[in-house]
């Protein structure tokens, strides 16, 4: 494979280090890198894969823009909301390098298709914002022998590392099991500092070009910590369980299990608990205006209280729940809601169990309120 | 002992927004305890109901993982620092 002069121009910068040179810009012309998720890691990690001359970049992504995500999603610009997101990011990545090759994947990765789609690259990169997609790429490239450039973020708290089996530990060595749906909150409740995926995201793509030009020492087998809050870095050293389920000695997982099962995003009990004690936006509306005497909880943070809140709603913040149990007044109706339902869903689950029998969740939380009742309360 | 345990962020919110929390143990397994006590709540982040350590956290004793020592019988000594590592994920609410 040989360069224009146009090329040797635009990575001069790279051909003059002797780590890289001609040899090494020559590895990244030739590989093939998938980004699963367009997203806050996506946007940093495809920008810089593009500009480093990586020859054959594919990006998976089903989701369109929207105006939440431009706090974070650098790629994307205010006129994009609304376009499918490996649309804006490929004419995008284009633009920046008209030398590679941008391949769109405009899907949801799933079990059935997710070993058809990563055989044809050489490295993945985890830009994922849910468990289930996670789990399903570290099974996959465990699988396949290929290596998974992880990143991961939640408020001002990142984590990276490379997983590669037959070199170092997989994620599920790591962490055997998801968290039940809801116990740890996402970021679309609990925020992420805006630039923490830039940090996060450029790292992964360092790990990118690194294992690809084969210099220096990789993240396997360690997992950076990035706090930004107190701006430090933690590296610890994570080992291979040779009880793995994946990638252990005697491995139980030899092909993709459904991911949405095995998170329990489907069929959890406690999902099931949460629809029947529900209460829709329409049906608090209704109770509110007949006048009956309920008692409205908001479980959200403060600052989110600071946003916006239903008329008639108590201030309640999930953590302080049990502790302040006595402001609840157990004669009444008990309603609580945080955002989306999810916290509030475990809120009523944890009131339920100390007796409040009368309590029930707004599904969909405040943000379902604004939408179908009430468009004087911002939605965010 | 007198030992530190930091909490991640996204289990503050337990903690009253404390980053830091300073018990007295003996090994990994009573400093759990001891923060537990002192914040009830963080409970099932932590233990499952056989009071064994949830699989989706990860406890650090400087900067190494229990599961490679002790476990929850780790020995503790005097300013050890202890970091509670739940996995996390982004974006998307479950």
């Amino acid at each position: 494979m040989s360069f224009s002069t146009e090329e040797i121009r635009r990575y001069g910068r790279h051909l003059i280090m002797p780590e890289v040179g001609l040899e090494g810009q020559r590895r990244l012309k030739e590989a093939k890198v998938l980004v699963v998720g367009v997203g806050g890691l996506g946007s940093p990690v495809s920008l810089y894969l593009a500009s480093a001359g990586v020859g054959e970049i594919g990006l998976l992504d089903f989701d369109e823009v929207d105006e939440t995500n431009l706090q974070r999603q650098v790629i994307f610009t205010t006129p994009d909301v609304g376009r499918k997101k490996v649309e804006v990011a490929r004419e995008r990545l284009l633009r920046l390098n008209p030398h590679i090759t941008v391949k769109t994947h405009d899907t949801q990765i799933t079990s059935e298709n997710a070993l058809n789609i990563i055989r044809n690259y050489d490295i993945v990169v985890d830009a994922t914002d849910n468990f289930p997609t996670r789990y399903l790429l570290n099974d996959a490239t465990v699988l396949l022998k290929k290596p998974l450039v992880y990143g991961s973020i939640f408020r001002f708290d990142g984590q990276a590392s490379v997983f590669y089996a037959g070199k170092g530990p997989c994620y599920r060595c790591l962490y055997p099991e998801p968290p039940p749906p809801g116990l740890v909150p996402s970021c679309a409740e609990g925020g992420v500092l805006g630039v923490l995926p830039g940090i996060v995201g450029s790292l992964q793509a360092s790990e990118v070009l690194k294992l690809i030009i084969g210099i220096g020492e990789p993240l396997i087998g360690r997992l950076l910590l990035v706090d930004a809050l107190s701006m430090s870095f933690k590296e610890l050293r994570i080992s291979r369980d040779r009880n793995c389920p994946v990638c252990g000695d005697k491995p139980t997982i030899k092909e993709l299990i459904d991911y949405e099962q095995f998170c329990g995003v489907r069929t959890s009990g406690e999902a099931l608990d949460a629809t029947r004690n529900t209460v829709t936006p329409l049906e608090l509306k209704k109770l509110i205006d007949s006048g009956e005497d309920i008692q409205l909880i908001d479980v959200r943070e403060p600052v989110e209280w600071e946003i916006c809140r239903i008329p008639g709603a108590k201030l309640l913040p999930l953590g302080q729940l049990t502790s302040r149990l006595h402001e609840i007044d157990q004669t009444k109706k008990v309603i609580v809601y945080c955002h989306s339902g999810q916290r509030s869903a475990l809120a009523v689950k944890l009131l339920r169990d100390l007796g409040l029998t009368n309590t029930y969740n707004l599904a969909g939380g405040i943000d379902a309120y604004a939408e179908q009742v009430d468009s004087s309360i911002p939605r965010y | 002992m007198k030992v530190v345990i930091q909490i991640p962020s996204a289990l503050r919110a337990l903690t009253g927004n404390l980053y830091k929390v300073e018990v007295e143990a003996e090994s990994v397994g009573e400093a759990l305890t001891a923060l537990i006590d002192r914040y009830p709540s963080l409970s099932r982040y932590i233990f499952d109901e056989q009071q064994r350590l949830r699989s989706f956290v990860n406890i650090f004793v400087n900067d190494t993982d229990i599961k490679t020592l002790n476990g929850l019988d780790t020995r503790l000594k005097d300013s050890d620092r202890l970091l509670i590592l739940p996995a996390i994920s982004g974006g998307r609410a479950l």
